[in-house]
Protein backbone atom coordinates (compact mmCIF):
# COMPACT_ATOMS: atom_id res chain seq x y z
CA UNK A 1 0.00 0.00 0.00
CA UNK A 2 1.02 3.52 -0.91
CA UNK A 3 1.67 5.60 2.25
CA UNK A 4 1.89 9.48 1.67
CA UNK A 5 3.08 11.34 5.08
CA UNK A 6 4.12 15.03 5.58
CA UNK A 7 7.70 14.56 8.19
CA UNK A 8 9.15 17.51 9.67
CA UNK A 9 7.52 19.47 6.84
CA UNK A 10 8.63 17.05 3.74
CA UNK A 11 6.50 15.06 1.97
CA UNK A 12 7.79 11.69 1.80
CA UNK A 13 5.78 8.54 0.57
CA UNK A 14 6.40 4.85 0.26
CA UNK A 15 4.95 1.71 -0.45
CA UNK A 16 4.41 -0.47 2.51
CA UNK A 17 3.32 -3.92 3.73
CA UNK A 18 -0.09 -3.03 5.77
CA UNK A 19 2.17 -4.69 8.51
CA UNK A 20 4.73 -2.70 8.96
CA UNK A 21 5.60 -1.01 12.19
CA UNK A 22 5.49 3.29 12.05
CA UNK A 23 8.83 3.14 13.79
CA UNK A 24 10.67 1.24 11.10
CA UNK A 25 8.35 2.99 8.61
CA UNK A 26 10.62 6.09 9.76
CA UNK A 27 13.70 4.49 10.75
CA UNK A 28 14.35 1.83 7.92
CA UNK A 29 12.00 2.96 5.37
CA UNK A 30 12.52 6.88 5.20
CA UNK A 31 16.27 6.81 7.41
CA UNK A 32 14.97 8.92 10.45
CA UNK A 33 17.04 6.83 13.23
CA UNK A 34 16.59 9.63 15.68
CA UNK A 35 13.59 7.81 16.56
CA UNK A 36 14.37 4.65 18.92
CA UNK A 37 12.76 1.64 19.14
CA UNK A 38 13.29 0.42 22.78
CA UNK A 39 10.69 -2.33 24.46
CA UNK A 40 8.82 -3.06 21.40
CA UNK A 41 5.27 -3.60 23.86
CA UNK A 42 4.16 0.05 24.28
CA UNK A 43 5.68 0.33 27.71
CA UNK A 44 8.47 2.32 27.58
CA UNK A 45 7.76 5.18 25.42
CA UNK A 46 11.30 5.57 23.37
CA UNK A 47 9.81 5.27 19.80
CA UNK A 48 7.19 8.33 20.52
CA UNK A 49 6.82 10.50 17.88
CA UNK A 50 4.42 13.64 17.12
CA UNK A 51 1.26 12.82 14.82
CA UNK A 52 -0.64 15.94 14.04
CA UNK A 53 1.43 17.50 17.28
CA UNK A 54 0.07 14.76 19.60
CA UNK A 55 2.21 12.31 21.14
CA UNK A 56 1.80 8.49 19.81
CA UNK A 57 4.44 5.45 20.13
CA UNK A 58 5.36 4.35 16.95
CA UNK A 59 5.62 0.74 17.58
CA UNK A 60 1.75 0.38 18.53
CA UNK A 61 1.19 2.46 15.38
CA UNK A 62 1.14 0.58 12.06
CA UNK A 63 2.31 2.90 8.96
CA UNK A 64 -0.85 2.70 6.95
CA UNK A 65 -2.32 4.46 9.47
CA UNK A 66 -0.88 7.43 8.97
CA UNK A 67 -1.56 7.88 5.69
CA UNK A 68 -1.84 11.56 4.94
CA UNK A 69 -1.07 12.33 8.23
CA UNK A 70 1.77 15.05 9.64
CA UNK A 71 4.80 13.54 11.75
CA UNK A 72 7.30 15.22 13.85
CA UNK A 73 10.76 13.15 14.83
CA UNK A 74 13.29 14.40 16.53
CA UNK A 75 14.90 15.56 13.56
CA UNK A 76 11.76 18.17 13.10
CA UNK A 77 12.55 19.84 16.22
CA UNK A 78 15.27 22.10 15.35
CA UNK A 79 13.85 25.51 13.71
CA UNK A 80 15.46 27.86 11.29
CA UNK A 81 19.01 25.25 11.60
CA UNK A 82 19.24 26.10 15.41
CA UNK A 83 18.09 24.19 18.32
CA UNK A 84 14.55 24.37 19.70
CA UNK A 85 14.03 25.67 22.86
CA UNK A 86 13.65 22.20 24.38
CA UNK A 87 16.75 21.18 22.71
CA UNK A 88 18.82 24.10 24.08
CA UNK A 89 17.40 23.17 27.34
CA UNK A 90 18.11 19.69 27.25
CA UNK A 91 22.00 20.67 26.37
CA UNK A 92 21.73 23.85 28.92
CA UNK A 93 20.46 21.55 32.15
CA UNK A 94 22.33 17.90 30.66
CA UNK A 95 18.64 16.11 30.15
CA UNK A 96 20.48 12.91 29.21
CA UNK A 97 22.93 10.44 30.30
CA UNK A 98 22.86 7.62 27.60
CA UNK A 99 20.93 9.72 25.46
CA UNK A 100 18.85 7.08 24.50
CA UNK A 101 15.25 8.09 25.54
CA UNK A 102 15.76 11.41 25.01
CA UNK A 103 14.42 11.54 21.49
CA UNK A 104 10.74 10.70 22.96
CA UNK A 105 11.65 13.14 26.18
CA UNK A 106 11.92 15.92 24.12
CA UNK A 107 9.17 14.97 21.52
CA UNK A 108 6.73 14.95 24.64
CA UNK A 109 8.68 17.64 26.10
CA UNK A 110 7.78 20.08 22.99
CA UNK A 111 4.06 18.80 22.65
CA UNK A 112 3.77 19.37 26.66
CA UNK A 113 4.67 23.38 26.49
CA UNK A 114 2.66 23.92 23.15
CA UNK A 115 -0.43 23.26 25.28
CA UNK A 116 0.70 24.12 28.62
CA UNK A 117 3.58 26.87 28.14
CA UNK A 118 3.96 27.27 31.89
CA UNK A 119 3.52 23.74 33.49
CA UNK A 120 4.17 22.66 37.44
CA UNK A 121 6.65 20.01 38.41
CA UNK A 122 3.67 17.73 38.92
CA UNK A 123 2.30 18.31 35.37
CA UNK A 124 5.75 18.15 33.92
CA UNK A 125 6.23 14.83 35.88
CA UNK A 126 2.50 13.36 34.50
CA UNK A 127 3.28 14.45 31.34
CA UNK A 128 6.46 12.16 31.14
CA UNK A 129 5.37 9.44 33.03
CA UNK A 130 4.82 7.10 29.95
CA UNK A 131 7.92 7.90 29.12
CA UNK A 132 10.97 5.71 30.91
CA UNK A 133 14.69 6.65 31.23
CA UNK A 134 16.85 3.88 32.04
CA UNK A 135 19.44 5.86 33.67
CA UNK A 136 16.63 6.94 35.54
CA UNK A 137 17.65 10.48 35.03
CA UNK A 138 14.29 11.89 35.70
CA UNK A 139 15.79 14.94 37.74
CA UNK A 140 17.84 16.25 35.02
CA UNK A 141 14.74 15.81 32.40
CA UNK A 142 12.31 17.84 34.43
CA UNK A 143 14.85 20.65 35.17
CA UNK A 144 15.21 20.87 31.18
CA UNK A 145 11.40 20.99 30.47
CA UNK A 146 11.45 23.49 33.18
CA UNK A 147 14.16 25.89 31.71
CA UNK A 148 12.49 25.51 27.68
CA UNK A 149 9.42 26.69 29.13
CA UNK A 150 11.42 29.58 30.67
CA UNK A 151 13.41 30.30 27.51
CA UNK A 152 10.11 29.91 25.57
CA UNK A 153 8.12 32.68 27.70
CA UNK A 154 11.14 34.88 27.18
CA UNK A 155 10.91 34.74 23.57
CA UNK A 156 7.50 35.56 23.49
CA UNK A 157 6.88 39.21 23.33
CA UNK A 158 4.94 40.88 26.12
CA UNK B 1 8.44 -7.94 16.56
CA UNK B 2 5.92 -8.25 13.43
CA UNK B 3 2.80 -9.83 13.45
CA UNK B 4 1.64 -12.79 10.87
CA UNK B 5 0.40 -10.84 7.42
CA UNK B 6 -3.10 -8.88 7.25
CA UNK B 7 -5.18 -7.10 4.59
CA UNK B 8 -5.73 -3.42 5.71
CA UNK B 9 -9.01 -1.84 4.56
CA UNK B 10 -9.61 2.01 5.84
CA UNK B 11 -13.11 3.11 4.76
CA UNK B 12 -14.65 6.66 5.08
CA UNK B 13 -18.57 6.01 5.51
CA UNK B 14 -19.96 3.63 8.44
CA UNK B 15 -22.30 1.96 5.69
CA UNK B 16 -18.90 1.24 4.01
CA UNK B 17 -17.40 -0.22 7.03
CA UNK B 18 -20.39 -1.98 7.76
CA UNK B 19 -20.64 -4.01 4.38
CA UNK B 20 -17.57 -5.31 5.38
CA UNK B 21 -17.96 -6.29 8.51
CA UNK B 22 -21.09 -8.28 7.30
CA UNK B 23 -18.94 -9.39 4.31
CA UNK B 24 -16.21 -10.47 6.25
CA UNK B 25 -17.15 -11.22 9.87
CA UNK B 26 -15.11 -13.35 12.20
CA UNK B 27 -11.88 -12.21 9.15
CA UNK B 28 -11.45 -9.20 10.21
CA UNK B 29 -10.81 -7.10 13.30
CA UNK B 30 -11.84 -3.77 13.99
CA UNK B 31 -9.02 -1.46 14.78
CA UNK B 32 -9.39 1.70 16.77
CA UNK B 33 -7.15 3.28 19.05
CA UNK B 34 -4.91 -0.16 18.53
CA UNK B 35 -3.54 0.04 21.75
CA UNK B 36 -4.57 -3.35 22.89
CA UNK B 37 -4.98 -4.97 19.72
CA UNK B 38 -1.30 -4.13 17.82
CA UNK B 39 0.65 -5.52 21.12
CA UNK B 40 -1.46 -8.45 20.80
CA UNK B 41 -0.97 -9.05 17.27
CA UNK B 42 2.71 -8.51 17.58
CA UNK B 43 2.93 -10.88 20.15
CA UNK B 44 0.42 -12.99 18.13
CA UNK B 45 -2.33 -13.77 20.50
CA UNK B 46 -4.28 -12.38 17.68
CA UNK B 47 -3.69 -13.08 14.51
CA UNK B 48 -6.61 -11.24 12.02
CA UNK B 49 -6.71 -12.43 8.81
CA UNK B 50 -7.51 -8.40 7.82
CA UNK B 51 -8.03 -5.26 9.80
CA UNK B 52 -11.00 -2.63 9.27
CA UNK B 53 -9.32 0.41 10.18
CA UNK B 54 -12.44 2.78 11.64
CA UNK B 55 -10.13 6.06 12.26
CA UNK B 56 -11.13 7.63 8.60
CA UNK B 57 -14.99 6.84 9.75
CA UNK B 58 -16.59 10.65 10.72
CA UNK B 59 -18.88 11.67 13.31
CA UNK B 60 -17.55 8.67 15.60
CA UNK B 61 -15.26 10.99 17.47
CA UNK B 62 -17.83 12.97 19.45
CA UNK B 63 -18.61 13.56 23.31
CA UNK B 64 -22.09 14.60 23.71
CA UNK B 65 -24.68 15.16 26.64
CA UNK B 66 -27.67 16.67 24.61
CA UNK B 67 -29.65 13.88 24.79
CA UNK B 68 -29.70 12.80 28.48
CA UNK B 69 -26.80 10.45 28.26
CA UNK B 70 -23.36 11.50 28.11
CA UNK B 71 -22.37 9.97 24.90
CA UNK B 72 -18.77 8.95 23.81
CA UNK B 73 -18.38 7.97 19.89
CA UNK B 74 -16.28 4.92 18.95
CA UNK B 75 -13.19 6.84 17.79
CA UNK B 76 -13.26 9.22 21.72
CA UNK B 77 -9.79 8.60 23.19
CA UNK B 78 -9.03 8.51 26.50
CA UNK B 79 -7.07 11.60 26.82
CA UNK B 80 -10.69 13.44 25.43
CA UNK B 81 -12.02 12.51 28.36
CA UNK B 82 -9.37 13.79 30.62
CA UNK B 83 -10.13 17.17 28.80
CA UNK B 84 -13.56 17.12 28.74
CA UNK B 85 -15.55 19.87 30.53
CA UNK B 86 -18.97 17.87 29.61
CA UNK B 87 -17.61 14.24 31.11
CA UNK B 88 -16.63 16.31 34.61
CA UNK B 89 -20.16 17.51 34.51
CA UNK B 90 -21.93 14.67 33.38
CA UNK B 91 -20.36 11.86 35.49
CA UNK B 92 -18.07 11.73 38.11
CA UNK B 93 -16.65 8.28 38.34
CA UNK B 94 -16.20 8.72 34.39
CA UNK B 95 -14.12 11.55 35.18
CA UNK B 96 -12.03 9.99 37.83
CA UNK B 97 -10.80 7.09 35.98
CA UNK B 98 -9.83 8.83 32.75
CA UNK B 99 -6.57 10.05 34.14
CA UNK B 100 -5.68 6.05 35.72
CA UNK B 101 -6.05 4.74 32.20
CA UNK B 102 -2.81 3.35 30.90
CA UNK B 103 -0.35 6.40 30.24
CA UNK B 104 -0.58 10.28 28.83
CA UNK B 105 0.46 8.91 25.47
CA UNK B 106 -1.47 5.30 25.13
CA UNK B 107 -4.40 7.82 26.46
CA UNK B 108 -3.88 9.95 23.68
CA UNK B 109 -4.77 6.53 21.12
CA UNK B 110 -6.45 4.44 22.93
CA UNK B 111 -10.46 4.40 22.94
CA UNK B 112 -13.00 3.80 25.23
CA UNK B 113 -15.34 2.18 22.97
CA UNK B 114 -12.43 0.15 21.74
CA UNK B 115 -11.54 -0.95 25.44
CA UNK B 116 -15.15 -1.85 26.58
CA UNK B 117 -15.61 -4.20 22.86
CA UNK B 118 -11.70 -5.37 23.83
CA UNK B 119 -12.72 -6.19 27.42
CA UNK B 120 -9.61 -6.83 29.11
CA UNK B 121 -10.98 -8.59 32.37
CA UNK B 122 -8.07 -5.79 33.82
CA UNK B 123 -9.09 -3.07 31.76
CA UNK B 124 -11.03 0.21 33.50
CA UNK B 125 -13.89 1.22 31.53
CA UNK B 126 -16.30 -1.44 32.01
CA UNK B 127 -15.87 -1.87 35.88
CA UNK B 128 -16.96 2.21 35.27
CA UNK B 129 -19.76 1.88 33.13
CA UNK B 130 -20.86 -1.63 35.24
CA UNK B 131 -20.99 0.70 38.33
CA UNK B 132 -22.95 3.75 36.92
CA UNK B 133 -24.88 2.27 34.26
CA UNK B 134 -24.58 2.52 30.44
CA UNK B 135 -25.77 1.38 27.23
CA UNK B 136 -23.78 0.14 24.12
CA UNK B 137 -24.77 0.92 20.72
CA UNK B 138 -23.74 -1.29 17.80
CA UNK B 139 -24.44 -1.04 14.27
CA UNK B 140 -24.37 -3.28 11.39
CA UNK B 141 -25.97 -3.91 8.05
CA UNK B 142 -28.92 -5.72 10.04
CA UNK B 143 -29.89 -2.39 11.90
CA UNK B 144 -28.97 -1.27 15.17
CA UNK B 145 -28.89 -2.53 18.68
CA UNK B 146 -28.87 -1.03 22.13
CA UNK B 147 -27.50 -3.28 25.17
CA UNK B 148 -27.13 -2.23 28.52
CA UNK B 149 -23.78 -2.61 29.34
CA UNK B 150 -24.36 -5.49 31.93
CA UNK B 151 -25.48 -7.29 28.98
CA UNK B 152 -22.51 -6.53 26.46
CA UNK B 153 -20.03 -7.59 29.02
CA UNK B 154 -20.15 -11.57 28.82
CA UNK B 155 -16.99 -12.69 30.48
CA UNK B 156 -13.31 -12.14 29.85
CA UNK B 157 -12.59 -10.69 26.18
CA UNK B 158 -16.41 -11.93 25.69
CA UNK B 159 -19.10 -9.18 24.57
CA UNK B 160 -22.31 -9.86 23.03
CA UNK B 161 -20.71 -7.39 20.13
CA UNK B 162 -21.21 -9.60 16.72
CA UNK B 163 -18.53 -9.95 14.14
CA UNK B 164 -20.91 -8.10 11.55
CA UNK B 165 -21.39 -5.85 14.66
CA UNK B 166 -19.13 -2.10 14.96
CA UNK B 167 -19.61 -0.42 18.52
CA UNK B 168 -20.42 3.02 17.96
CA UNK B 169 -21.02 4.60 21.05
CA UNK B 170 -21.54 4.19 24.60
CA UNK B 171 -24.34 5.77 26.34
CA UNK B 172 -23.67 6.76 30.18
CA UNK B 173 -25.84 7.75 32.56
CA UNK B 174 -25.35 11.31 34.09
CA UNK B 175 -24.74 12.00 37.40
CA UNK B 176 -27.42 14.59 38.59
CA UNK B 177 -26.60 17.32 41.33
CA UNK B 178 -27.52 14.64 43.99
CA UNK B 179 -25.51 12.24 42.34
CA UNK B 180 -21.35 11.23 43.24
CA UNK B 181 -18.66 8.69 41.75
CA UNK B 182 -15.31 7.65 41.99
CA UNK B 183 -12.71 5.41 41.14
CA UNK B 184 -9.91 4.44 42.99
CA UNK B 185 -7.15 2.57 41.27
CA UNK B 186 -4.36 0.96 42.82
CA UNK B 187 -1.18 0.33 40.06
CA UNK B 188 2.11 -0.23 40.62
CA UNK B 189 3.95 2.41 38.16
CA UNK B 190 1.93 4.16 35.45
CA UNK B 191 0.87 2.42 32.32
CA UNK B 192 0.31 -0.95 33.96
CA UNK B 193 -2.44 -2.64 34.83
CA UNK B 194 -4.60 -2.34 38.43
CA UNK B 195 -3.40 -4.19 41.46
CA UNK B 196 -6.90 -3.24 41.89
CA UNK B 197 -9.64 -0.78 40.73
CA UNK B 198 -13.11 0.03 42.24
CA UNK B 199 -15.55 2.20 40.57
CA UNK B 200 -18.21 3.47 42.87
CA UNK B 201 -21.37 5.54 41.67
CA UNK B 202 -24.25 7.12 44.03
CA UNK B 203 -27.05 9.03 43.60
CA UNK B 204 -29.07 10.66 46.67
CA UNK B 205 -32.96 10.91 46.58
CA UNK B 206 -34.40 14.05 48.01
CA UNK B 207 -34.38 12.83 52.01
CA UNK B 208 -30.27 12.24 51.16
CA UNK B 209 -31.06 8.41 51.04
CA UNK B 210 -29.39 6.29 48.76
CA UNK B 211 -31.70 6.49 46.30
CA UNK B 212 -29.33 4.12 43.30
CA UNK B 213 -25.43 2.74 43.89
CA UNK B 214 -23.02 1.14 42.17
CA UNK B 215 -19.96 -1.09 42.31
CA UNK B 216 -17.68 -2.75 40.52
CA UNK B 217 -14.15 -4.19 40.78
CA UNK B 218 -11.14 -4.25 37.80
CA UNK B 219 -8.41 -7.23 38.42
CA UNK B 220 -10.04 -9.16 40.89
CA UNK B 221 -11.85 -11.58 39.16
CA UNK B 222 -11.93 -13.08 36.07
CA UNK B 223 -13.85 -10.29 34.59
CA UNK B 224 -15.04 -6.75 35.72
CA UNK B 225 -17.44 -7.29 38.79
CA UNK B 226 -20.03 -5.66 39.76
CA UNK B 227 -20.82 -6.20 43.03
CA UNK B 228 -24.77 -6.37 42.49
CA UNK B 229 -25.41 -7.34 46.38
CA UNK B 230 -23.58 -4.46 48.18
CA UNK B 231 -25.60 -2.16 45.67
CA UNK B 232 -28.77 -3.71 47.04
CA UNK B 233 -27.47 -3.19 50.23
CA UNK B 234 -26.86 0.30 50.13
CA UNK B 235 -30.13 1.15 48.09
CA UNK B 236 -32.93 2.87 50.10
CA UNK B 237 -30.74 3.56 53.10
CA UNK B 238 -29.45 6.55 54.94
CA UNK B 239 -26.14 6.30 54.22
CA UNK B 240 -23.45 6.28 56.98
CA UNK B 241 -19.58 5.18 57.54
CA UNK B 242 -21.08 2.41 59.01
CA UNK B 243 -23.36 0.93 55.81
CA UNK B 244 -20.10 1.73 53.59
CA UNK B 245 -18.14 -0.68 55.73
CA UNK B 246 -20.60 -3.28 55.35
CA UNK B 247 -20.57 -2.54 51.72
CA UNK B 248 -17.20 -3.03 51.76
CA UNK B 249 -16.99 -6.33 53.94
CA UNK B 250 -19.10 -7.76 50.75
CA UNK B 251 -17.19 -6.21 47.89
CA UNK B 252 -14.20 -7.96 49.48
CA UNK B 253 -15.75 -11.25 49.59
CA UNK B 254 -17.23 -11.14 46.27
CA UNK B 255 -13.84 -10.85 44.70
CA UNK B 256 -11.41 -13.82 43.84
CA UNK B 257 -8.21 -12.04 43.23
CA UNK B 258 -5.01 -14.34 41.82
CA UNK B 259 -1.96 -13.80 43.89
CA UNK B 260 0.76 -12.53 41.78
CA UNK B 261 3.39 -10.21 41.87
CA UNK B 262 1.23 -7.31 41.80
CA UNK B 263 0.14 -8.79 44.76
CA UNK B 264 -1.08 -11.62 46.99
CA UNK B 265 -4.73 -12.77 47.06
CA UNK B 266 -5.53 -11.81 50.47
CA UNK B 267 -3.35 -8.32 50.29
CA UNK B 268 -5.45 -7.35 46.93
CA UNK B 269 -8.95 -8.24 49.33
CA UNK B 270 -7.79 -6.09 51.41
CA UNK B 271 -7.37 -3.15 49.17
CA UNK B 272 -10.86 -3.75 47.64
CA UNK B 273 -12.35 -3.08 51.01
CA UNK B 274 -10.45 0.03 51.81
CA UNK B 275 -11.00 1.32 48.23
CA UNK B 276 -14.83 0.52 48.07
CA UNK B 277 -15.63 1.87 51.82
CA UNK B 278 -13.06 4.97 50.52
CA UNK B 279 -14.77 5.43 47.25
CA UNK B 280 -18.72 5.28 48.53
CA UNK B 281 -17.32 8.23 50.97
CA UNK B 282 -15.61 10.37 48.42
CA UNK B 283 -18.90 9.54 45.86
CA UNK B 284 -20.95 10.64 49.11
CA UNK B 285 -18.92 13.70 49.69
CA UNK B 286 -19.60 14.56 45.78
CA UNK B 287 -23.35 14.06 45.94
CA UNK B 288 -24.11 15.90 49.07
CA UNK B 289 -21.62 18.68 48.44
CA UNK B 290 -22.30 18.60 44.63
CA UNK B 291 -17.78 19.21 44.04
CA UNK B 292 -16.59 16.90 42.24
Amino acid sequence: MNVKVNINGVDRSADVEPRLLLTDFIRVTLGLTGTHMGCDTTSCGVCTVLLDGVPVKSCTVFAVQVDGRRLTTVEGLKQNGQLSPIQQAFHQEHGLQCGFCTPAMMLVGTALLEENPSPTEDEIRWAISGNLCRCTGYMNIVKSIQAAAAMKSEEVPA
Amino acid sequence: MYPSKFDYVAPTTLDEALEVLAEKGPEIKVLAGGQSLVPMMKLRFANPPALLDINRLPGLDGIDSSNGHLTLGALVRHNQVVKSDLVRESNHTVASAAPWVSDPIVRNLGTVCGSLAHHDPEGDWASVMLAVGADVVLKSTQGERVLPVTDFCVDMFQTLCRADELVTEVRVRKHSNRGGGNYQKLERKVGDYATVGVATSLELDEHGRIATAGIALTSVYAHNLKVTEAEILLKGKQPSAELFKEAAAIASAACDPASDNRGSAAYKRHIVGVFTERGLGRSLEIAQGGQS
